[in-house]
């Protein structure tokens, strides 16, 4: 399935990207779990205005970040067809808010860019590289930046 | 099947059982209060050390254990005093086999100087006050049973051409169950044989005694292996036998064919039929067991009640845990549907489903026993530490246990370990004045260290207090100042000065011992028992001594709550946190300056908390006439925590929050309810220590 | 057919031992922790051949042994002890109370198969 056109002769890799606001960003497939529909979340006391809460996801407490907000674009008003992409974070499960996924592109490594540096420093610490896919415009969302401070709880 | 691994594995986790065993044996025995079962007992734990050592050629072990063994076995015989110096020796000894066999397994280092030097001990004590020098490996033992010619036959050179043995059982043979057609057998394999029945001593029928011995035989065996190979064969029987085992002609002629042409089989049909009345009632058991057998074993019966038990992994009782908490959230789920769908509560289908959820509850309760251990694992481990600080520091220290047997789930007992371990580190460093400010005190020279564990409301308490000068309130105010955790003017209570001892930054290197410390202060441990759900408390007494007291929930599985209602929120209160839920009115709600309130319960104010502000789930505080308060029991006293309303108790199942996020602050952890949905349970403790607001002043009395 | 084996050990690690050594060479085995225990499982069970330890809690392989031959059903029922190479006096305890052969420890699996063959018809 894999094509592997790349011209340093690496692999091509599979990506899922979806929208949240007006812009596409994608996820390296790998760290996708599932995608599922939003389900209202219980609020978590004292934690920053992107994380909207838990929700029960077969008897784990997986916590939802709202993408949109995290890249400090604005808080999502979640509704029934917003959609939760369960990922892969460390050892984490964790779900992210965004608007729709769109859909499954395979690239090779050599066809992404490095972020620009005209980004500002919140899109670049969480944006790894871009890519060109016709018209559209794909940020490659470094996935290890968008949940912070995990362990650093407690100082 | 189990491979060797598997086996060496048990072993080692045999060893920690066995260890555990002889430490606590031997403090019996200190305490003077064993008798013979102990001392066998503790005999048994150091054989079987040796033994499991031995099929493992763990030498070391083996060499150490044995001299041990040696030792004991002469004080079992009652050869060897149990005086103090015997025992601290023998206590020692233990010490240094459980360093053996960490080393072993390669989990520790053994010190081969000390095992040596109490080598040598255990080896005086035996060979009175001047020992011998070292001889450290076990004697080669000769072996007693040995034919006497066999010596004689080893130094043969020529290699005869086979054996004739001629063996005439007695009855004691019989009696012990050898039989004569096995060892014919065993000949068979080791060459042909030619075998010859000889009756002539069976006497006339009417003579014959059924459990006497009249038949024997010679076996030619013609083959050159060596006489031991023949001699191994009758090994077991030779006492109880006449038996002659004799070279065939060394130089004569090849063995006649004729001789060896002989069918084994049909001798053994013949050798069958000729076994012993005691062997024929083997192969035809009679119908039914005469009564009389069945008396004659009576009193042994009476001591057998033994516990069946069975090994299994811990993940698939994990597993099971699991499995049947989920069971516990999908039945609240179907209870959920179920009245929602409006069945009446005397429908069939509401009373099958009560009866369901008893039947969850008591399945989760089994399943919960079986995970359940006594803290005696815990406890075991702690008078070698309190030996040991008590070397370190040159203090007489006498350690006291009570309620070993106390249980509690296996996620609890692991993380007991580190907070008993440092509370008692801290009892012998800290709490024990040296022995010199005890004998100048009036107070014994042997300081107590106790460590007890009890069950109290559906919780384990732990306890570890010591005898010693109570904690030094003014020292502690000064460091307090000294690092800046409270200004120098600051009026505390004697408790909230103790208290201080569990901040963080207190116990830096100035207070803290190479003992005590190991970089971890009471900040650290008072966390860790609380991230369990547990709690902290110190007492003291100036000159009387200091006690720790924590406690812990049972398990950290399931929890036994209250669910409320907090604005849109469900949350969960720990129903063990709940002393009473109370309906304010507004006579009993005051105003306390701008912010606060506290509400009026029987005689006292206690702060009124508004728990939907705490948890930033409003902004505007709820007025308390309109909800309800669950008055509950923290750290700092008592409190009213005012939520919207109570939906009902209820045991769920503890999920973490820190497997998929992070600890957050004010909740202890996370469940999921029967809607499916996630909802939080409250600490309470770190709850109202997230209130902002300045330090409450304790309740006032009121009128009393 | 395969022989039953009873093994009478208070060492889990010598009755894992003795059950892979003996498994391995088809036999069938059943367990026992003590004396006590071995009584109660010989009386369900039918094994052809019993090895015991000598040093266990409650009833001791003497105990044991002495308790097995008393009883005329298990009068033939072979019975090795499990000793160590310095316990000749047990050993020979061992043979007055009954025992049928012994077995040194550590014991090689062909050092047991060989001393089970040697009791058993």
């Amino acid at each position: 399935m894999i094509e592997a056109t790349s011209v340093t002769g690496q692999p091509g890799r599979e990506l899922v990207s979806f929208r949240a606001g007006d812009q596409e960003y994608c996820v390296d497939i790998i760290a996708v779990r599932e995608i599922r529909g939003w389900t209202p979340c219980t609020t978590l006391p004292q934690s920053p205005n992107y994380v909207c809460g838990v929700i029960n996801l077969r008897g784990a407490v997986l916590p939802i970040i709202d993408f949109n907000a995290r890249l400090g674009r604005g808080a999502t008003q979640p509704s029934a067809r917003h959609v939760i992409i369960v990922t892969h974070i460390g050892h984490r499960l964790v779900g992210l808010l965004v608007d729709a996924v769109s859909d499954i592109l395979t690239v090779a490594d050599g066809s992404i860019q490095t972020t620009p540096d005209v980004a500002c420093d919140t899109v670049k610490s969480f944006v790894r590289g871009i890519l060109a896919v016709g018209e559209r415009m794909i940020s490659l969302v470094s996935l290890d930046r968008i949940v912070p401070d995990l362990e650093l709880e407690a100082a | 099947m189990d491979t060797l691994e598997d086996i060496k594995a048990t072993f080692f986790q045999e060893c920690q059982e066995l260890l555990a065993d002889l430490e606590s044996g031997l403090l019996t025995l200190e305490a003077g209060a064993g008798d013979s079962e102990v001392v066998n007992a503790v005999f048994r734990a150091v054989h079987s050390i040796k033994g499991g050592a031995g099929a493992f050629g763990l030498d070391r072990l083996v060499a150490f254990a044995h001299v041990f063994e040696t030792t004991l076995d002469e004080f079992r015989a009652g050869r060897l005093d149990a005086n103090p110096v015997v025992l601290r020796i023998m206590l020692r000894a233990a010490d240094i086999l459980t360093d053996l066999v960490a080393d072993a397994q390669g989990a520790g280092e053994a010190d081969e100087v000390s095992a040596e030097q109490l080598r040598l001990e255990l080896q005086g004590l035996i060979s009175g006050p001047t020992p011998c020098s070292a001889a450290p490996s076990p004697p080669e033992e000769t072996d007693t049973m040995g034919f006497v010619p066999l010596q004689v036959c080893i130094e043969a050179p020529p290699q005869p051409t086979g054996w004739r043995i001629t063996i005439t059982p007695t009855a004691e043979m019989y009696g012990k169950a050898n039989d004569i057609v096995p060892l014919l057998r065993e000949l068979e394999r080791l060459g042909p044989c030619a075998t010859t029945l000889n009756a002539s001593g069976l006497p006339a029928l009417d003579d014959l005694e059924p459990e006497a011995a009249y038949l024997s035989w010679a076996i030619e065996l013609n083959v050159g292996c060596p006489r031991e190979a023949v001699a191994e064969v009758f090994d077991f029987v030779e006492d109880d036998c006449v038996l002659a085992i004799e070279p065939l002609a060394v130089s004569a002629a090849a063995p006649q064919p004729a001789a060896v042409d002989i069918d084994i089989e049909a001798f053994l049909a013949s050798a069958l039929s000729a076994a012993t009345p005691a062997q024929a009632e083997l192969t035809n058991p009679p119908p039914q067991p005469a009564p009389k057998v069945a008396t004659a074993q009576e009193p042994t019966r009476e001591l057998s009640v033994v516990p069946q038990s069975i090994r299994v992994d811990l993940e698939r009782v994990d597993k099971l845990i699991d499995l049947v908490g989920e069971l516990v959230i999908n039945q609240a789920m179907l209870a959920q549907r179920v009245a929602e769908s409006g069945f009446v509560r005397s429908s069939a289908v509401a009373v099958g489903l009560d009866d369901l959820e008893q039947l969850t509850r008591e399945i989760q309760d089994s399943v919960m026993a079986i995970r359940a251990q006594p803290v005696k694992s815990v406890f075991q481990r702690m008078p070698r530490l309190v030996r040991e600080i008590a070397a370190a520091t040159g203090k007489r220290v006498r350690l006291v246990t009570e309620g070993e047997g106390t249980e509690v789930d296996k996620t609890v007992i692991e993380q007991l370990t580190d907070p008993i371990t440092h509370m008692i580190r801290n009892a012998v460093d800290h709490g024990l004045e040296s022995t010199a400010t005890r004998l100048e005190r009036g107070k014994p020279e042997e300081g107590t260290v106790r460590l007890a564990a009890f069950h109290r409301s559906g919780r384990i308490v732990i306890e570890v207090g010591d005898d010693g000068g109570g904690i030094n309130r003014e020292r502690v105010r000064e460091i307090a100042i000294d690092k800046g955790l409270i200004s120098a003017d600051a009026v505390l209570t004697e408790e909230e000065t103790d208290n201080l001892l569990f901040l963080p930054g207190f116990s830096t290197a100035a207070t803290v011992s190479n003992i005590s410390g190991r970089g971890v202060g009471m900040d650290v441990v008072k966390r860790s028992i609380q991230s369990l759900g547990g709690r902290i408390s110190i007492s003291s007494m100036p000159g009387k001594g200091s006690t720790f007291t924590m406690s812990l929930p049972l398990t950290l599985a399931v929890l036994d709550g209250m669910v409320v209602t907090v604005g849109e929120q469900t949350l969960v209160a720990p129903l063990t946190s709940i002393i009473e839920t109370l309906q304010p009115k507004a006579n009993e709600v005051r105003q306390l300056g701008p912010t606060q309130r506290v509400l009026a319960v029987r005689g006292s104010y206690v702060p009124l908390l508004d728990t939907g502000l705490i948890l930033g789930w409003r902004t505007e505080p709820a007025d308390p006439l309109l909800g309800v308060c669950l008055l509950v029991e923290s750290d700092g006293g008592r409190a009213a925590l005012l939520v919207d309303a109570i939906q009902g108790q209820r045991q769920v199942v503890i999920k973490s929050l820190e497997a998929n996020y992070r600890q957050v602050p004010g909740i202890a952890a996370a469940t999921i309810l029967g809607d499916g949905r996630v909802a939080l349970i409250l600490d309470v403790d770190a709850a109202i220590a997230l209130q902002t607001l300045p330090a409450f002043p304790t309740p006032l009395a009121l009128a009393s | 057919m395969s022989l039953t084996i009873l093994t009478v050990d208070d060492s889990r690690t010598m009755r894992d031992m003795l059950m892979m050594s003996l498994k391995s060479a088809g036999f069938d085995v059943v367990q026992a922790v003590d004396g006590v225990h071995g009584l109660e499982v010989l009386a369900s069970t039918s094994p052809q051949v019993i090895i015991t330890d000598i040093n266990m809690p409650r009833l001791d392989g003497f105990g044991f042994i002495e308790g097995v031959r008393r009883d005329e059903k298990y009068r033939g029922i072979p019975i090795l002890v499990l000793t160590t190479e310095s316990d000749a006096v047990k050993k020979d305890r061992a043979r007055q109370a009954g025992a049928t052969g012994w077995i040194v420890k550590p014991f090689s699996p062909t050092k047991l198969v060989d001393a089970i063959r040697r009791v058993a018809a």
